[in-house]
């Protein structure tokens, strides 16, 4: 199981990339592959904000559909238009072609949350 | 939870196990989708020794399989196998299962994992023939070899020229083990059903072989992910999802194996009644839309709910929404317009004719 050292993480596998006060948000290498074969990533293209723990997309696989939360509160930069045509690209690549949601961070603290990459580690039973 | 003979291969090639009717059961090896396009173009192996083996024996064995079933099991000859299914006295059903007559004396109902315990029951509740039910699931191990390379597959490791009918079975050596060899599945391709006795060695011994004989032919192993995606491509109904006991089987779309016109069965005047009053039907449907439409989801039309769905997917040879689901009678007729609702959303759908890959 990949789990990146500089990356942060939630309890709900959820990644963040943070670069100054810009969050990269996308699912873990174990999320994608509890899911299994993901078909469609349904993420609302006029989402302008995401506001932390609220589903801001959800990801139909063919087993189960699973809501995306999201790990802080931001300003919505960016969506990974990727996705639309190439769903697979959070099985396949899901720290790096496979990212979700580009987002400026409201407030930092929020940040304090998120687990490392050993905590992760530990809730995933690795 | 119990485990089938197979349950170490399993592990060993890292299949996701899963609970499924009290077994740990592989899911999927590597990919839903790429597992259910082996079986559609090349040949899959699936375990399904999960499934239970109810024999019927005694001299009013056809009787009694006559009574507590629906198809018209004096059809049968050896070596001949019939889809059918039990239902209660008012018409809901026990289960769907295959029959395989073995002789004028002894019959084999292969019966859902989920039920073995609820059929043996009903069957026992139901002998009044004196016939002997053996419930010898445990014994059985069960693998569906799948895809237009499966005979050429076990072919090679076969005594003698596998030549059999869909829906028809011998008896014979496979990999030196002797066992029942079906052509039946739950793909729609061409495909064979291998029931064998014997430890996890022998279960081992099998596999290893059908994976060596298959092996010029990218077999691979299939979960119950993909057996379920096949299964639904293909319309065949699912208990537990499709059909249970709250339905009959002239609104699930099984008139065809329920023969009302046989003398005294479980549940004829009940479906001869139902029959003059049908409400709703179970039919398939598929959107062009981006969804994925699950089991639970309502069907609407016309601003109202007029069913839900059983059963739903996104077919992996199609590409498209598609889903089984009950809807009330003025809108089951093929190229009735109706909406899926997904998380609150209407899209649109259109009744179609099964099955939905045209073979």
């Amino acid at each position: 199981m990949n789990i990146p050292e500089n990356l942060k993480y939630t309890k709900d596998h959820e990644w963040v990339r943070i670069e100054g006060n810009i969050g990269v948000i996308g699912i873990t290498d174990y999320a994608q592959s509890e899911l299994g074969d993901v078909v469609f990533v349904d993420i609302d293209e006029s989402l302008s904000e995401i506001s932390k723990g609220a589903s801001c997309g959800t990801i139909e696989a063919v087993k189960t559909v699973s809501d995306v939360f999201a790990p802080f509160s931001g300003k919505v930069i960016e969506i990974n238009s990727k996705l639309k045509d190439n769903p697979e690209l959070l099985n396949s690549d899901p720290y790096g072609d496979g990212w979700m949601i580009k987002a400026e961070i409201i407030n930092k603290s929020e940040l304090d949350d998120l687990l490392d990459a050993s905590a992760y580690k530990s809730l995933i039973g690795q | 939870m119990k485990r089938t003979k197979f349950y170490n291969i399993h592990k060993k090639l890292n299949a996701k196990l899963v609970e499924f009717a009290g077994f740990e059961m592989p899911v999927q090896y590597t990919s839903i989708i790429q597992e259910h396009k082996t079986v559609r173009h090349k040949v899959g192996v699936f375990d399904v020794s999960h499934m239970g083996e109810i024999f019927i024996k005694g001299a009013r064995a056809l009787d009694f399989v006559q009574y507590i079933t629906i198809n018209d099991a004096s059809k049968l000859f050896p070596g001949r196998v019939q889809y059918s299914a039990m239902c209660y006295e008012d018409g809901g059903i026990v289960d769907d299962l295959l029959v395989y007559k073995i002789s004028d004396h002894e019959f084999l109902l292969v019966v859902n994992a989920s039920n073995i315990q609820k059929d043996f029951d009903w069957m026992n509740k139901n002998n009044k023939f004196g016939v002997e039910i053996l419930n010898r699931s445990d014994d059985f191990s069960l693998l569906a070899i799948q895809g237009p390379d499966s005979l050429k597959t076990i072919q090679k490791i076969s005594e003698r020229n596998i030549d059999l009918e869909y829906y028809h079975f011998t008896k014979m050596k496979i990999a030196d083990v002797d066992m029942i060899v079906s052509r039946t599945g739950y793909t729609g391709e061409l495909g064979y059903e291998l029931y064998f006795e014997g430890d996890e060695s022998t279960a081992e011994k099998i596999w290893n072989s059908v994976f060596e004989a298959g092996k010029e032919f990218n077999i691979q192993p299939v979960g119950l992910g993909a057996r379920d995606t096949l299964r639904l491509e293909m319309g065949y109904c699912l208990y537990g999802n499709d059909i249970d006991q709250t339905t009959n089987p002239l609104e699930a779309g099984l008139g065809w194996i329920t023969k009302l016109n046989k003398p005294d069965f479980v549940g004829k005047e009940a479906l001869l009644k139902a029959k003059e009053n049908i409400t709703r039907k179970l039919v398939a449907m598929i959107s062009e839309e981006k969804i994925f439409p699950r089991h639970g989801y309502d069907i609407s039309a016309n601003g109202r709910k007029i069913g839900h769905i059983t059963s739903g997917t996104v077919s992996p040879i199609l590409d498209k929404a598609i889903a089984l689901g009950y809807v009330e009678k003025d809108f089951s007729a093929v190229d009735t317009e109706v909406n899926f609702v997904v998380r609150g959303k209407e899209f649109p759908a259109k009744v179609v004719k099964l099955p939905f890959i045209k073979k």
